[in-house]
């Protein structure tokens, strides 16, 4: 199949970007929506061009690397999937596809569609673990954890840290990440004893670093490619209002 | 011979503590030496690699009190590509009553690697596999759980008890997330300082000993060094030599690789395994293969037409695998090993896939592929149990190929998935290169010639947590914290020569991509040195790579400068890694002439002369070792390119266990 691509070009952070217009010939409808991407910087390589940038690492939608907006949709609108999980037969021969980076004034464009999310790191970094020292765990099976529980916790640790959420929203927010982290680790007992500082923690940080406030637009859920539930979102502004109630009266 | 250890009879010091094999560690611990705590905090330490192997150490020796500098290409450590392991990590719990115990986890793991593996390491691997459930449930990893709250187990191949704990899918995800979730919360307290977006390309060496690395910083091209007392590397393994594997794009040789430009060893590097469950390649553009669960066995039936004909007329479409009646069907594994079926081991099982296809009946079109048939499950449990037990799995097949495994059969071929060679290493993880510590799947020590199921995650996490920790202190109790500093010559000479690769790279300017380089030597190890190996086939491989390195240093393309982020650049230096790494994997092949787990030299299969065959016990064409010549870890020091490398060898003592043949009948 032959597709125009109109692609994000940012020679570096500080430098304008702009949409280029790309032809992509004779693409394999069997290729992933990367490999066609890969067919076209070998292309472009072999002409003496500078080859469209971008992240990517598992190919396997678990890595959370791969973080294009295809035609104004983080991931793209198939549901559940990351990039690398899209492949080119959900597309028509002569389609003109519109290719961005990630945008989010957290996140920013380092060169094409490459952008900077080390802010995930550093607000999980601000209290998104439990703090066990190696070697000073119990046996695995002393407390009990019923399986509701343990799935549900699952649920919200299937968070790849791909940064759809805040690229979809129109704030900006990055209140599905944070509420997936503190859901999964306050879910557990384990994670009872430092619920208010994970929270505290993570929920300062991310204002922090910029991101915008929530205000209830379901976007989030709606591309993450582990269909995470914006569930998490309300349980993480209740586990907020208890902590800084307590840190108050303290 | 530079900086090694190795005697002058070519023979290694793996260091294996005295005693009984099941008090080995235990003593060791109760006598290795310890460093207090307040000079801890003197010892630098330099971890490359944030997947579980090194995230779990750098997280674990900064919580000790060390000044940890932590290393990954990726912009977080999180994306390491233990991420992406599925099936589960094993440990010795016996939480099933079902008679596990450290003593068979030991020897399953020893019999699976088909006896090439060390016994101290492995047992001591199986004594501390207990401690990592533990450690990570206590940091919140959501491990599967039966509906009393207790931890649930599956089975996985190779062993006959359940002892495998997993997450879903997400196995290796989970317990990443919780090793991150440590490293961060060291980060945050000050202990580890983490480096993303930043590849090591050389190891520093003073007066024999690592000391330091040299890095590229990928977003900005700045060469810089960092000096430590030691270095640990958790770098992965090398399986994307192959170009096309399970493994995640990035994963590369050139931190293990050059330190053998140092004087480390690398260890058996001919021992790769190929995966027989993945979704076949489909066309040039494909860019890495997609593991489908080894689970699809217990239910699926592999199978090709018994005729070339309609194989020819399935890949052309003129007939699909319903048009093929049931007598027309080779049920091959079925055929060949009643016993086991379609559950024989990984190395068996893709090799007879690939004898059906270079017989000329694989049926994808490319003619490398054979069926996995669920047709007869889902008739005989019907399809709602098929998609309880596998929905997801047969989801993920739709959305990359686009065929339905409910009405029409899936189509698999084995991939290159998992490496157990590695630098070499003695049992404290130290490489013959003083001061240079391996962990993960980057060193050689565990797995022999063949790594069960749900191993690695259990090696790295247990090399990381449990195991460097006590042994680190053997190597830095002697060494004076901070005797080295970057003003060492050895620091500027070493980046020199990083920028002097680089600018060799850079002023190449040909016409070639990279990916077309990389394509080239992955098909020739793919094809010579892959499922089976011969003399003939290895010695042209080695001829032909020669040539593509020439190729590749007058031909290859790399646009834009080296100055800022520059991809192409990043995957040439890896690539022209794997050209030279990718000899010595051929000369470890050529000079094991045995075949032995993931090593198939077809001179050396049992034969209908061989009284094994006679008797029954093994079929002919199985994989023949021969314990008596080939019984030692192949060490090779690094000539450089285009020189034969030097072979150590470290010969393996069985002292537990009996050497016996493998047999799946
Ligand atoms: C698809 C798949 C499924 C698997 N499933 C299972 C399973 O179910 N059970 C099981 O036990 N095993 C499984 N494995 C194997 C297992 O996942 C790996 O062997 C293991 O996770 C490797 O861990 P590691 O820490 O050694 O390396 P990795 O996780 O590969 O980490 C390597 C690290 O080194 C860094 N790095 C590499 N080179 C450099 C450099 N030059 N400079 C700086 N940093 C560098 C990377 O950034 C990364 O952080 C699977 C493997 C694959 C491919
Ligand atoms: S590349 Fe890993 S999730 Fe897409």
């Amino acid at each position: 199949m032959n597709l125009t691509l109109k692609v994000w070009r940012q020679a570096g952070p500080e430098s304008e970007g702009s949409m280029q217009t790309i032809e992509a010939e004779g693409i394999s409808e069997d290729a992933s929506f990367l490999e066609m991407l890969d067919v076209v910087n070998e292309r472009i390589v072999e002409e003496g061009g500078d080859p469209i940038h971008f992240d990517h690492d598992c190919r396997e939608g678990i890595c959370g690397a791969c973080s294009l907006t295809i035609n104004g949709v983080p991931h793209s609108k198939q549901q559940g999937i990351t990039t690398c999980q899209l492949h080119m037969r959900k597309f028509r021969d002569g389609d003109t596809i519109w290719i961005e980076p990630f945008r989010a004034r957290a996140f920013p464009v380092m060169k094409d569609l490459m952008v900077d999310r080390s802010s995930f790191d550093r607000i999980i970094a601000a209290g998104g673990y439990i703090d066990v020292r190696t070697g000073s765990a119990v046996d695995a099976n002393s407390v009990p954890i019923p399986k509701e529980d343990a799935d549900s916790a699952f649920d919200s640790a299937a968070c790849i840290g791909c940064g759809a959420c805040v690229a979809a929203c129109k704030n900006a927010s990055a209140m599905l990440f944070v509420g997936a982290k503190a859901s999964h680790l306050n879910k557990l007992p384990q994670g009872q004893v430092q619920k208010d500082e994970r929270v505290l923690g993570m929920v300062r940080q991310m204002d922090a670093e910029g991101f915008g406030n929530c205000t209830n637009q379901y976007e989030c859920e709606a591309v993450c490619p582990k269909e995470i539930s914006a569930d998490v979102i309300g349980k993480l502004n209740r586990d907020y209002v208890a902590a800084t109630v307590k840190e108050a009266v303290k | 011979m530079s900086n090694s250890q190795s005697a002058e009879n070519g023979t290694l010091d793996s260091a294996i503590p005295a005693g009984p094999l099941p008090e080995k560690w235990t003593k060791f611990k109760s006598k290795a030496p310890l460093i207090n705590p307040a000079n801890k905090r003197k010892y630098k330490v330099i971890v490359v690699g944030s997947g579980l192997a090194g995230g779990s150490a750098a997280a674990t020796l900064s919580e000790l009190g060390y000044q940890v500098k932590c290393f990954c290409y990726q912009d977080s450590p999180r994306r390491a590509h233990s991420i992406a392991a599925q099936g589960g990590i094993n440990a010795a719990k016996n939480y099933q009553n079902d008679g596990d115990s450290v003593w068979r986890l030991f020897y399953d793991t020893i019999k699976g690697g088909d006896f090439r593996s060390r016994e101290a390491n492995v047992h001591r691997l199986a004594e501390v596999s207990t401690n990592i459930i533990d450690q990570c449930v206590a940091q919140g990893v959501p491990f599967a759980r039966e509906y009393g709250g207790l931890l649930d187990n599956r089975s996985f191949g190779g062993a006959q008890v359940s002892r495998t704990f997993y997450a879903r899918g997400q196995t290796g995800q989970q317990l990443l997330i919780g090793c991150y979730q440590a490293l961060e919360k060291e980060i945050a307290k000050g202990g580890v300082e983490m480096f993303t977006r930043t590849e090591m390309q050389d190891v520093v060496v003073v007066d024999g000993h690592a000391k330091g690395i040299v890095v590229r910083d990928l977003v900005t091209g700045e060469i810089s060094s960092h000096a430590a007392d030691c270095v640990i590397l958790a770098t992965g393994g090398y399986g994307n030599v192959f170009f096309l594997s399970t493994n995640a794009m990035g994963c590369n040789v050139m931190a293990a690789f050059q330190a053998t430009k140092r004087g480390a060893y690398f260890a058996n590097p001919c021992y790769t395994q190929i995966h027989p469950t993945c979704i076949p390649v489909s066309g040039d553009y494909q860019s890495k293969l997609t593991l489908m669960s080894e689970s699809l066995r217990n239910d699926g039936r592999i199978w090709v037409p018994k005729s070339k004909e309609d194989a020819a007329a399935i890949r052309e479409g003129r007939k699909t695998a319903a048009d093929v009646a049931e007598d027309d069907r080779d049920y091959y594994l079925e055929r060949k090993y009643p016993s086991f079926g379609n559950l024989a081991p990984r190395d068996i099982a893709s090799r007879s896939a690939k004898e059906a296809c270079d017989d000329g009946r694989g049926v994808a079109k490319t003619g490398l592929g054979v069926f996995l048939d669920f047709r007869d499950a889902i008739n005989r449990l019907g399809e709602d149990t098929i998609r309880a037990r596998y929905g997801n799995l047969f989801q993920m097949y739709e959305k990359i190929t686009g065929d339905d495994p409910y009405s029409v059969p899936m189509k698999i071929y084995p991939a290159v998935h998992y490496t157990m060679g590695g630098l070499w290493v003695d049992y404290n993880l130290m490489s013959n290169l003083k001061g240079l510590h391996v962990l993960g799947e980057a060193n050689f020590s565990d797995h022999g010639a063949n790594r069960l199921g749900a191993s690695a995650l259990m090696q790295g996490l247990a090399d990381g947590y449990f195991v460097i920790p006590s042994t680190l202190p053997v190597y830095l109790a002697k060494e004076t914290p901070g005797k080295v500093t970057q003003d060492s010559p050895e620091f500027a000479e070493a980046e020199k020569a990083v920028k002097d690769r680089i600018d060799k790279l850079m002023s190449v300017k040909g016409t070639k991509s990279v990916d077309s380089f990389h394509r080239e030597l992955g098909l020739l190890v793919w094809d010579k040195c892959g499922m089976s190996r011969t003399k003939e086939g290895l010695e042209e491989a080695l001829k032909r790579i020669d040539e593509i390195r020439k190729d590749f240093w007058e031909n290859v393309r790399i646009p834009g400068s080296a100055d800022g982020i520059n991809m192409e650049l990043e995957k040439a230096a890896r690539v022209a890694d794997f050209i030279d790494f990718a000899e010595v994997m051929c000369y470890d092949a050529l000079d094991r002439e045995e075949s032995c787990g993931g090593h198939f030299r077809e001179e050396y299969q049992f034969t209908e002369a061989d009284e094994e065959v006679q008797s029954g016990f093994t079929n002919p064409g199985e994989a023949k070792r021969r314990d008596r010549e080939y019984c030692y870890v192949a060490a090779w020091e690094n000539n450089g390119p285009g020189v034969a490398p030097t072979l150590h060898k470290e010969h393996l003592e069985f002292e537990n266990v009996e050497l016996a043949v493998r047999s799946y009948k």
